[in-house]
């Protein structure tokens, strides 16, 4: 999925995540995390990013994220809604949950 | 045991804290909204926000509404093409008007359950009615299919469309006892319209007696406050309890003496007497966990 523009999703309110996604230059994903729960948390909230653009098959983007204690699936949620909104597409392929 | 819906708590789409609290309070069910609490540049967002909360937070038995967006927006196929995917337990529509919008909405669910591999007819439907037009059409409506656990009055909506406003509840009552009565023949679940003011206590309690000795099931809620009060009004009394306990043990008796009559007191239970009952007892049973610090 290619990266058009730059694109906000979620909030700064307690248990969300605001993320931001813009098209860069250079391959690969360049990630910058802030979270008051950074040393306990940032890895996990990290790879959940990670996993979501990969899935998406995003390989090149600036990602930037400020976190206020999200879940995972808050995580998730707001990656993937940055990257359709950044790629200017809704067609997502919602999975059958369980 | 049926399923109370004494309470429905409304939780706004895009709220990630509300959405990970949610089932801390009590309420019989809940109702994520991706319709009037979210604003129309947020819908992705709250879509995506629902549907990955849904596939993953453990809500327990809490029964799982959804209310999406209508049809006719633009917006309500989007919901469903996720939401359905989510599985939750009921879809609840809004605005309906007619027989034609759950049938347009279950065509669509049904569609989206056979490309995800979903059991046919496993996703619930509600209906809530906010116009005139809806409540004059009430009980086509609750008939309409088999999927409907319920229908629901949103009265604010409603009373603008009877050019009123929201008082004491004399401008709801054609509307309320309309729903009510559909929804008895049609022998689902009537689930009244949310009281506005979170701060009126009075207001809100004399509004929950109101419905409950109408006969409705339970109510919508906007604020977890309300939800203790709310089953403390549904709660039978010690003198109606023990009164139903004793109809259910008399009932056993003769069921073991192999006699089909049962009486109590010398007068026969019939059958409303004993279904009225078993109702009350689900109802205190239900209702043991607000008297341990339930709710807030």
């Amino acid at each position: 999925m290619q990266i058009r523009t730059s694109a906000l999703a979620g909030t700064m309110e307690s248990s969300d995540i605001m993320v931001r996604i813009e098209p860069s230059d250079a391959e690969g994903i360049e990630l910058a995390l802030e979270s008051s729960v950074i040393q306990q948390y940032g890895k996990q909230i990290e790879k959940v990013m990670r996993q979501a653009l990969s899935e998406l098959g995003v390989t090149s983007a600036r990602v930037s994220a400020v976190d206020k204690g999200a879940l995972d699936c808050t995580v998730r949620a707001r990656v993937l809604c940055a990257a359709y909104r950044a790629a200017e597409r809704d067609d997502f392929t919602w999975e059958v949950g369980v | 045991m049926r399923r109370l819906r004494r309470s429905m708590l409304f939780v706004p789409g895009n709220n990630p804290g509300m959405i990970r609290d949610a089932y801390i309070y009590g309420s019989d069910s809940i109702m994520f909204d991706l319709e009037d609490s979210v604003s129309i540049h947020e819908k992705d967002a709250a879509r995506f926000l629902v549907y990955n909360a849904l596939t993953t937070i453990d809500y327990g038995d809490k029964e799982l509404v959804v209310r999406i967006n209508d049809l006719g927006s633009g917006l309500g196929l989007a919901d469903l093409e996720a939401i359905v995917r989510a599985r939750p337990d009921v879809i609840r529509l809004p605005k309906t008007d007619s027989a034609e919008d759950v049938l347009q909405c279950e065509r669509e669910i049904a569609r989206i359950e056979r490309e995800a591999g979903i059991p046919l007819g496993q996703t619930g439907m509600m209906a809530a009615i906010e116009t005139a037009n809806g409540v004059l059409h009430a009980y086509e409506i609750a008939t309409s299919s088999k999927r409907l656990i319920g229908i629901a009055l949103g009265a604010e909506d409603y009373v603008t469309d009877l050019k009123t406003v929201r008082s004491d509840g004399t401008e709801l009552f054609f509307a309320r006892n309309m729903i009510l009565n559909a929804a008895r023949a049609a022998q689902i679940d009537a689930v009244d319209t949310v009281f506005s003011d979170v701060n009126d206590e009075e207001g809100f309690l004399a509004e929950a007696r109101l419905i409950k000795q109408l006969g409705f099931n339970g109510k919508s809620v906007l604020n977890p406050r309300q939800i203790a009060p709310l089953h403390a009004v549904f709660m039978p009394s010690e003198k109606d309890l023990a009164k139903a306990r004793a109809v259910v043990e008399a009932l056993e008796e003769a069921k073991q003496r192999g006699s089909g009559v049962a009486s109590l007191n010398g007068k026969m239970i019939d059958k409303p007497v004993a279904m009225r009952a078993q109702y009350l007892i689900e109802l205190a049973e239900a209702g043991k966990p607000a008297t341990m610090g339930e709710g807030v």
